[in-house]
């Protein structure tokens, strides 16, 4: 045992384990950085003379497809988190493989996109419009691969502490979901200001 | 009861086994990637004063260049480089460079790693009674990446170009058209930025969950209150810096136009972008960051003095909970004055008021901070240590840095003084011989704590007297030079007939700036040679302190006590007769 306490039970007058509050603390930040690319996408947008509709150039069924999934991955990573509450190791490697699919389906149909946009010679060179949806979406994408990592690690390697620490390992979980579920929010506002407005 | 016995007997078996297991690790791994956040803070501490040092000789090095312009530099000027010194002659190049430099470096590599890497990682988990960080790793994690990010920032000098030459603001479109490491900037800053977010994370939970029995909000010592609220502002300022950064990097790498107007002439031919960008979205998006960062530079400082004043006067702080909520107040308040930076950008009537109204409001929370520590000082019987000198000076600089701040705030003032030497002057009061000498005094105040050794008495108020008085005569210079409408980041201000005119100054502030540098000898001789030679400190509480630290061993251990402790009591607690009432001691 070490000798920082809460680690896998909560305090008695903050009521969170020290890894759940920090993941907050982190989303907070997170929560700036994206606040600042979005005024960013305001102002530039509020000061151009022509600004493209989303749907003129962006694949609206596509942008639906990626919104439905990471809708779902949410879903599955609860899930995931609510099996491990109940003890079932396998439900739990389950929703989490789940998870790591449906992001992975999530990426995949991303590169189309970009691929897309390249040949038709939009770039982030191209205009301001192109510039800030490269860069909202670009940066969304690595939250995407940043969860994949610590989810695929926790599905695999990193779950070898269920054995030792279950309620520690399930905090574990409940960290990365609280994350995921960010990071898929970021997309519901992504969606709209850039593929339909 | 004996529950409660027994729960004590295993929490200091497992720090003896704690202990003996830690004895037991290799060196590499007690000393150089350590969990161990005293370790962690000595190596902030100590990168960030070579970083500090670093900084400051370029300064020195444009002081020259200022006093006697188009002078080669004597002795040294010609070992420099032909490209940087033709002649022996410092280029503009040069002059540009070593000024974007010296401000990126003097804040973002030494005082704030020095107030919140080195003392919060250092003092805040054992002001809380902790063992350690929450999150030790991360918070080596937070080291190596601030590292990192310091070496990108140091061996950007040797990039194409130069090093980064915009100025420690790097406003567009000067910035994007650079020919230079700006990226490098650029990146050294993302890296600085993610280290923040990860120590102020850990500073915030281990604050709030670590604190022992005992330990309510409204016991913390000021220092932790300080840290806290720093590690706040750190967190929610910084991500939109980190932001804009990864914009201008766009900008300059991939050929997007955030920040590039349409239209735009450079050298006599229209640059080849896209066009539409807002250079003003640049400025709006770095003081949304380095406003409150002013506030991150203070606060520690302000939580430091807090600490030697109550320990020197051996009274309680006057008004400790005016003092924290005042705290507070200034760094809610700090995230809504950052366009105060920008009433001449062209922004309109209606936000400058604005901004007018949240500035001169910020004012009232600062000067409360300043007369709670004074009427502490009244009727005290105060004993004058060299960390009290150090301490006891802060609130009159403080006080000048702070005060010719107001007619930066006010719009019509403003129009004068916007970018002239007024300003360097101002932030300069601020944070020199005000952050800097409170970040001194706790170097001192804490030193035979931390090393076990005392330093030297003597050689301390030679520093501070030489330091005080020196550094005035740079100072004070910089704002009558800038009432006279010298510009602050001119190579030559001699070309101008009003800069003529003021050129005496200069060589009052580049003589005040030398003497500074030989009166800081004495100090990095006493901190290396009292290490060895300084009289040995066995006590627990050499000062006589009543906050947490001064429970434990001298110098700490590994899990900083040995026992279990308790708080029982307010900070800064003394018997009327002046007798000690140490937060940790029952009665």
């Amino acid at each position: 045992m070490s000798l920082i306490p809460y680690i896998d039970h909560e305090h008695p007058v903050t009521g969170v384990t020290n890894a759940k509050f920090g993941i907050w603390l982190f989303l907070a930040s997170e929560v700036m950085l994206f606040g600042a690319l979005f005024s960013t996408y305001i102002i530039l947008r509020t000061g151009a003379t022509v600004w493209p509709h989303g749907y003129e150039v962006l694949n609206i069924p596509m942008g639906t497809l990626n919104t439905a999934i990471l809708i779902t991955s949410s879903v599955t990573i609860v899930l995931a988190w609510a099996a491990l509450k109940m003890r079932q190791l396998p439900k739990f490697k389950l929703y989490m493989g789940l998870t790591c699919l449906l992001s992975l389906i999530f990426l995949v149909i991303k590169y189309f996109e970009y691929a897309a946009k390249f040949h038709h010679g939009y770039y982030p060179a191209t205009n301001t419009y192109f510039a800030i949806y490269f860069v909202i979406t670009g940066l969304h994408g690595l939250h995407i691969i940043g969860g994949i990592v610590v989810n695929a690690y926790l599905l695999g390697p990193g779950s070898k502490m269920y054995a030792t620490e279950p309620e520690r390992f399930t905090g574990r979980v409940e960290c990365a979901g609280l994350y995921w579920h960010f990071v898929d929010l970021v997309w519901i506002f992504v969606f709209p200001i850039l593929y339909l407005l | 009861m004996s529950a409660s016995h027994g729960h004590a007997a295993s929490h200091d078996e497992q720090i003896k086994h704690t202990l003996e297991h830690w004895a037991h690790e290799p060196f590499w791994k007690k000393y150089i990637f350590s969990i161990d956040h005293k370790v962690i803070g000595l190596q902030y501490a100590i990168c960030s004063m070579v970083f500090l040092l670093i900084g400051f000789g370029m300064m020195l090095l444009m002081r020259w260049q200022l006093a006697y312009p188009n002078q080669p530099l004597p002795l040294i000027g010609g070992i420099l480089g032909e490209s940087l010194f033709p002649g022996g002659v410092m280029s503009p190049d040069t002059y540009n460079q070593l000024g974007a430099m010296h401000g990126t470096i003097m804040i973002f590599l030494g005082v704030v790693p020095l107030s919140v890497g080195g003392f919060g990682n250092y003092l805040l988990p054992i002001q809380v009674g902790a063992h350690d960080m929450a999150f030790p790793k991360l918070n080596m994690a937070s080291f190596w990446v601030f590292f990192i990010g310091g070496m990108i920032m140091m061996f950007s000098f040797l990039a194409p170009g130069g090093a980064a030459a915009s100025g420690w603001t790097s406003y567009p479109p000067l910035s994007v058209t650079a020919q230079n490491a700006q990226s490098y900037w650029l990146v050294g800053m993302v890296f600085l930025i993610t280290s923040s977010l990860l120590g102020s994370v850990n500073t915030i939970v281990t604050a709030i969950q670590l604190r022992v029995r005992g330990l309510s909000f409204m016991r913390w010592p000021v220092l932790v209150w300080a840290q806290v609220i720093t590690a706040f502002l750190l967190l929610l300022a910084f991500p939109p810096l980190e932001a804009a950064g990864v914009l201008q990097l766009m900008d300059r790498l991939a050929g997007t136009s955030f920040f590039m107007p349409s239209g735009l002439v450079v050298s006599g031919e229209v640059l080849q972008v896209s066009g539409g960008g807002n250079p003003i979205l640049w400025q709006h998006l770095f003081w949304f960051l380095a406003h409150p960062e002013v506030y991150v530079l203070i606060l520690p400082a302000v939580g430091i003095v807090g600490e030697i004043i109550a320990t020197n006067t051996r009274k309680p702080l006057y008004g400790y909970r005016t003092l924290v909520y005042s705290m507070l107040f200034l760094g809610f308040t700090s995230f809504i004055v950052w366009a105060h930076h920008m009433f001449m950008t062209g922004m309109g009537t209606t936000l400058s008021s604005f901004f007018q109204a949240t500035t001169m409001i910020i004012s009232i929370p600062s000067v409360i901070v300043l007369t709670t520590y004074l009427l502490t000082l009244w009727g005290a019987s105060i004993r004058y240590t060299v960390p009290m000198l150090f301490a006891l000076a802060f609130l009159p600089m403080f006080a000048i840095g702070g005060l010719t701040g107001l007619p930066l705030g006010l719009t019509a003032s403003d129009i004068h003084l916007h970018d002239t030497y007024y300003v360097i002057g101002h932030f300069h009061y601020v944070v020199a011989p005000g952050t800097l000498f409170a970040l001194m005094a706790g170097v001192y105040h804490w030193y035979p704590k931390v090393t076990g050794r005392m330093f030297n008495e003597t050689l301390g108020k030679i520093h501070f007297w030489g330091s005080i008085v020196s550094i005035n005569f740079i100072f004070m210079p910089m704002l009558l030079m800038g009432m006279m409408g010298v510009s602050r980041r001119l190579y030559d201000q001699t070309v101008y007939a009003h800069g003529a005119a003021g050129q005496s100054y200069n060589l009052v502030m580049s003589w005040g700036a030398w003497a500074l540098a030989i009166f800081q000898i004495p100090f990095i001789w006493n901190l290396i040679v009292s290490l060895k030679k300084g009289k040995v400190v066995t006590e627990e509480n050499p000062w006589g302190g009543t906050t947490l630290e001064w429970a434990t061993p001298t110098p700490p251990p590994h899990t900083n006590f040995l026992h279990e402790v308790e708080v029982f009591r307010d900070p800064y607690q003394y018997s009327p007769n002046r007798n000690l009432l140490p937060q940790f001691v029952k009665e």
